[in-house]
């Protein structure tokens, strides 16, 4: 590669100092003159009616400014992938007439402190008829299981389908023709963004009509989007600040903090705060909901992998959120790195009534890659095969047709295992040391 | 009853950029009366280091020094559209936005340096913030001067636009063909492990990474991600529940003492390389990393696992309890 001057150069960070001294400014550390503070009051159960919601004695609690309620929401649905052609609206920005998620946002307490706001917020009367919970995606897929979903079924409909499909060859003629059959299960179970810095909100009602919001999110633009819509207001009224977060991972892409803030600094007049609490973080902002895939290998008993079946089946929880992406992402990665002639794969976006999932670092290529290779050393040690020569034997190579039917381009993967083999100083035969990712010839 | 090791790998592939596409990010250079270059973003750094890299990029592109390039981000009103920080994404794409943004703002500034130093335009050559003629050095001129006389004798703007879009194909309905990814970075991960046979217990010893992510625009920083994304990702694969009793909801945890995490003394020893075999649009060749280094230490740890004590643990996060569980099914099943 030809070497450059600047660019290649570890120079130091920037932001560095300023971060390690306490010096760089977040969210938290806007405040203006009048600021008032919001808390959210929550579901407490997974599923139920939401009956009614009594926020008389919460509006009355001396220091308490407004109480913000889904009436007060012009638009009143959160669907941030509808410009992407994800849908139908799913996800309320509060709950109103039903509960899908223990945690769901129900009304937000406005108030002059964070404790006003707390000690107001235990005042708010909720009347809700709790039905059965769907907490699993096989309770979900179940025979008569619950429709939690108004469109009759609990998966995402891929035109008209409740899985996106990838397939290329025949699997069950590689089925037949494979020297052995190899299948393994791998789940994912629900993790974490935990950031160091939680999802924080100031939005300030402008002098001239506007609104400017300052945000930790991930996408300023994004946001902007998603708000103007949610507030009924042409997007160019809204200015977002922000760009210096402290740890996204994918937790800061939803727009599940500004509508309600901004919401709240329209309907005082006040700036308002929103600073999500640690417990928040953890219990009511998305997860990455749990992923099961099955694999089916047709292996010949050279090692060569000639057929893929995978059936994978996601949580996507609650609401739809970023989860019918994800899923599509995870489905296009399913097959790996490999040069496999026979792929089927069915991946499920499956809904729960649990915290909905949503992107978290790796999104979606994460479970694939850990069921890949973890299935990549299955059929290694059944074969009696070195885990490396399996890898070397079917990596693909530069020009080769991968199951989403495009060609193989910017192939490294033999490169790498090359490199980290030496690392390692493990012994490998000739043929693996030679082995290029150009070198397939077609 | 004993303390066994076991090495695991695992190589992976990791796309570039939002899935499909349709991402557009876009940037906006100018120039200041005495040299210095403004960089309009509305990105974010989440702490991958978006502020350090996108002047590295700008100033190679130009050929001032590094310091002499600002970049101003996290403002809607004050720079034009980006699709936001996610999928890897930024690197490549903003990368390539800044880029076209510079070579921009570079012809004009060439422009009025031709019209200075009576040359032609495309015999000169920017360098550590002096513009030569190529093949006479004594033939030069400052980009200071140059900018004075742009701004105040010229009335010339030098600024530029950039913008990089990988257009949505959409996917087959039937097949799911489609193309997802402007390029794929890789790697492989060597992982060993020590299992104890009683305790159930799951030590990572070592984690030996080779990446290859097309150009490595900051070297340290590209190890930044690498080791850790690899502590988040041993943190995924042995500790990590948002409900560990899953899938029975409760125990919920709510707080760094219940939510079970990596700390500073759990990082194992770490070694890595890196690899640089460029890509075909990525800006001087990258490739995305940031998300792929929390994702191979998931299954070398497992493959490890299996080396050391042969049994596969397939349901992670890897607790002690499921190893013991899964040593005394072998136990059985091996009489």
């Amino acid at each position: 590669m030809k070497q450059l001057g600047i660019v290649g150069e570890s120079v130091k960070r920037r932001d560095g100092i300023a971060h390690v001294t306490g010096q760089t400014r977040y969210v938290d550390d806007v405040s203006y003159p009048g600021m008032l503070w919001l808390k959210m009051v929550r579901a407490p159960v997974h599923r139920g009616i939401l009956k009614k919601v009594d926020v008389s004695k919460a509006e009355a609690y001396p220091g308490v400014h407004a109480v913000v309620t889904a009436k007060d929401v012009p638009n009143n649905w959160y669907t941030i992938l509808c410009l992407i052609g994800v849908g139908p609206n799913d996800e309320p920005v509060l709950a109103d007439t039903e509960i899908m998620w223990r945690g769901e946002p129900i009304c937000a307490v406005v108030a002059e402190s964070e404790e006003i706001a707390l000690e107001a917020a235990q005042l708010v009367e909720l009347d809700i008829e709790e039905l059965p919970p769907v907490m699993t995606v096989d309770e979900a897929l179940a025979e008569g299981a619950p429709a939690i979903k108004k469109w009759g079924n609990n998966t995402f409909m891929y035109e008209g389908k409740p899985y996106r499909r990838v397939f290329i060859g025949d699997v069950e003629e590689g089925f037949a023709k494979a020297d052995h059959i190899i299948e393994g299960t791998y789940q994912l179970n629900p993790y974490d963004h935990v950031p160091v810095e939680t999802q924080t909100c100031v939005v300030k009602p402008e002098p001239d009509g506007r609104l400017t919001v300052h945000s930790n999110t991930q996408a300023l633009y994004f946001t902007k989007d998603n708000l103007g819509i949610i507030l009924q207001m042409p997007d160019y009224k809204i200015r977002l600040v922000g760009g210096t977060v402290g740890g996204g991972f994918g937790g800061k892409v939803d727009v599940v903090i500004e509508p309600v803030t901004a919401i709240a600094a329209m309907k005082t007049g006040r700036p308002v705060k929103w600073r999500w609490t640690r417990t928040e973080e953890f219990r009511n902002s998305s997860t990455v909901g749990m992923y099961r895939m099955h694999y089916k290998d047709g292996v010949m008993n050279d090692g060569r992998i000639i057929a893929r079946q995978v059936i994978s089946y996601h949580d996507a929880g609650a609401y739809h959120r970023h989860s019918p992406y994800g899923v599509q992402k995870h489905a296009f990665n399913l097959a790996g790195p490999y040069n496999i002639p026979n792929v089927d794969i069915k991946a499920y976006c499956v809904y729960t009534n649990r915290q909905p999932s949503s992107a978290l670092r790796g999104f979606g290529v994460t479970p694939a890659s850990f069921a890949i290779e973890v299935q990549m050393d299955k059929i290694a040690r059944t074969l009696g095969m070195d885990p490396w020569q399996i890898r070397f034997l079917n990596a693909y190579r530069n020009g080769q047709m991968k199951a989403v039917r495009k060609v193989v381009e910017d192939a490294t993967l033999i490169e790498t295992m090359q490199a980290a083999a030496k690392m390692v100083g493990a012994e490998l035969p000739e043929w693996c040391w030679k082995a290029r990712s150009d070198d397939w010839k077609g | 009853m004993a303390i066994k090791r076991g090495r695991g790998i695992a190589a992976l592939n990791y796309p570039t950029g939002m899935n499909l596409g349709g991402d557009p990010s876009q940037a906006l250079i100018y120039m200041q009366p005495t040299g210095g270059f403004v960089v309009k973003l509305a990105c974010t750094d989440l702490g991958q280091g978006l502020k350090t890299v996108v002047p590295q990029m700008v100033a190679e592109t130009l050929g001032v020094p590094l310091e002499s390039v600002n970049i101003e981000t996290g403002d809607t009103d004050s720079a034009p559209h980006d699709m936001g920080q996610f999928a890897s994404r930024s690197t490549h794409r903003v990368g390539n936005a800044v880029i076209m943004a510079a070579k921009e703002a570079k012809k004009q500034l060439l422009e009025v340096a031709a019209d200075e130093m009576e040359a032609s335009p495309e015999d000169l050559v920017i360098s550590d913030g002096e513009i030569f003629v190529r093949g006479v050095p004594s033939k030069k001129k400052s980009v200071f001067d140059v900018a004075l006389a742009a701004t105040f004798k010229h009335g010339k703007t030098v600024s530029g636009r950039g913008i990089f879009l990988k257009q949505n194909h959409g996917v087959d309905p039937e097949t799911g063909a489609c193309d997802p990814d402007s390029t794929e970075a890789h790697c492989t991960t060597v992982a060993d492990v020590e299992v104890d046979t009683e305790t159930g217990d799951v030590k990572v010893l070592k984690l030996w990474s080779a990446y290859e992510v097309g150009r490595a625009i900051n070297p340290k920083m590209v190890q930044g991600q690498i080791v850790g994304g690899s502590v988040m990702g041993i943190g995924i694969a042995t500790k990590e529940a948002s409900f560990p009793n899953y899938p029975q909801f409760d125990p919920h945890p709510g707080s760094f003492s219940e939510y079970m995490m990596m700390g500073a003394a759990d990082v194992p020893e770490m070694e890595s390389t890196i690899l640089e075999m460029g890509s075909v649009d990525g800006p001087f060749g990258v490739k995305g990393v940031g998300e792929m280094t929390a994702n191979s230490p998931l299954p070398a740890i497992v493959n490890a696992i299996y080396d050391a004590v042969g049994v596969w643990i397939t349901d992670l996060p890897v607790t002690p309890e499921k190893v013991l569980r899964a040593l005394e099914e072998k136990e059985l099943s091996d009489k």
